[in-house]
């Protein structure tokens, strides 16, 4: 029987930003490195991006903000994320959040965080990289 | 990752994370997919499985969403599969039909899985069958499984669900005159979606004409609604038919089928094993590309070579 193991990667928009150009790019770039996407849209509470992450058994939550929310919105899914047990996810971010948050950010769990800017190719490695190993 | 055991356990008691976990199991086609549904398997067979499918953009998600709403109006718990096309050039998928029911994720009598149709050997059929059977062991009253209507997809979703939903949406014109047959041999319900807009009715003449011309001597004389997914208006009635239709199934032609279903699932599954047992065999003795080649250059028909290897596996008697 063959194996056909995929990375999946749930790609999540929080807080009450209006567009999703960024998130959806991000998107694009990972499936066409053939990772199974999931895409939920816009304005996701912490609850439903950790439901989501849970029911879709996603490798990978990538977080786009770009409210300025990030300090509020970011502890909660990590808790809750924890809560739920899904401590064996990589999560990274993407957005616009200022630089002197960065450590605080990462302090919560969070790998890495891509500015406005960051090359797409750099943030697929990234997640090679760094996704979890399952047995 | 725990033991497939536990998670099969976990299963049969309702937990999310188990039935998320046993799901990728089975799309990974892992070697304890067999395991786990060999576990679940007696406890499968009361959930309702209705297949939903239509157009790229009919309202498939949207009225999914609704019907939802209106199952748990009722008590029902409720299992979906959203199936959207693998890149046959990347191996990546977008996943996106949860956009339309991301309200309803947090609800616990509710739970939205997505899966990508991979290339899988025998379709995708299999593991979309698999994964409502672990909704359906979880506890699922209804298990809805969404698949796009374009090429194959559509018509294996037979093998997966008990009452087939075929979804239109008035404008896509000439397009229900090109239906294949195929598809309006599935349907045990039409729907006409986007009910709201301009020339529904007329579609809804035209599925009506259609059949006409097909079913005659069916005992389920397919009916043919309307539906606003946006407002949710006929999906209140559309849940009647759907009922109606699975109580058909239970009084009358549940024995008869399904028997039939049960010996295409015998059927599929031994083709599955053997086939993948040859291909293996063939892979490990370095021997595939041979055979391929033997096709290519037409020096050898394919049903040849499948008789040539079977004589060889089984001996020659078979
Ligand atoms: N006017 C109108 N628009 C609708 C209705 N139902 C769905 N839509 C819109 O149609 C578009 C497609 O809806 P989806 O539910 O994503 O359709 P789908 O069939 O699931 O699409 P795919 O999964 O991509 O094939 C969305 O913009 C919906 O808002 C309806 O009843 N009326
Ligand atoms: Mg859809």
């Amino acid at each position: 029987m063959q194996n056909q193991r995929k990375i999946r990667v749930l790609i999540a928009k929080p807080g009450l930003d209006s567009h999703d150009r960024g998130a959806k790019i991000i998107a694009r770039a990972l499936r066409d490195a053939g990772m199974e996407v999931i895409y939920t849209g816009l304005k996701q509470t912490p609850e439903q991006i950790v439901e989501t992450a849970l029911q879709e058994d996603v490798d990978v939550i990538g977080l786009s903000i770009l409210s300025g929310a990030h300090k509020t919105l970011f502890p909660m899914i990590m808790e809750l994320l924890k809560q739920k047990g899904l401590t064996d996810v990589l999560v990274v971010a993407g957005g616009i959040i200022p630089e002197e948050d960065v450590p605080e950010m990462k302090k919560l769990g969070i790998k890495e965080i891509f500015g406005p800017g960051t090359r797409t190719d750099k943030i697929v490695q990234f997640v090679f990289e760094n996704v979890p190993k399952r047995t | 990752m725990p033991k497939i055991q536990e998670i099969a356990r976990g299963v049969l008691a309702g937990d999310r994370r188990s039935i998320a976990r046993a799901i990728t199991t089975i799309e990974n086609n892992s070697p304890k997919a067999q395991e786990l549904i060999a576990s679940i398997f007696p406890h499968t067979g009361n959930a309702h499985i209705i297949g939903l499918t239509g157009p790229p953009g009919s309202g498939k998600s949207t009225l999914i969403d609704k019907i939802i709403r209106e199952y748990r109006r009722k008590g029902k718990t409720v299992g979906v599969i959203a199936v959207d096309p693998t890149s046959p050039f990347t191996g990546g998928a977008f996943l996106g039909d949860r956009i339309r029911m991301q309200e309803l994720s947090t609800d616990q009598g509710v739970f939205i899985r997505s899966m990508a149709t991979r290339n899988y050997l025998g379709g995708i059929a299999k593991a979309t069958k698999n994964a409502a059977k672990v909704l359906d062991a979880a506890g699922k009253d209804v298990v809805i499984v969404e698949t796009v209507g374009a090429g194959q997809s559509e018509v294996e979703i037979i093998k997966v669900a008990q009452t087939i939903v075929v979804l239109f949406a008035p404008g896509l014109g000439d397009e229900i005159q090109a239906i294949k047959a195929g598809i309006m041999e599935i349907a045990d319900i039409f729907v006409v979606n986007k009910a709201d807009r301009a020339n529904a009715d007329k579609a809804v003449m035209d599925i009506q004409a259609m059949l006409q011309l097909n079913n005659k001597e069916k005992k389920w004389k397919p009916p043919v609604l309307k539906t606003a997914a946006l407002t949710g208006e006929g999906v209140p009635q559309l849940i009647e038919r759907i009922e109606e239709h699975r109580l058909f199934l239970e009084k009358k032609f549940e024995r008869k089928r399904s028997r039939e279903k049960a010996e295409a699932e015998l059927v599929e599954a031994i083709k599955e094993k053997v086939a993948s047992s040859i291909i293996e065999e063939l892979k490990r003795e370095g021997k595939l590309e041979e055979f391929l080649q033997k096709i290519l250059e037409k020096k050898m028909d394919p049903a040849s070579i499948a008789e040539k290897l079977l004589n060889r596996k089984f001996g020659k008697q078979v």
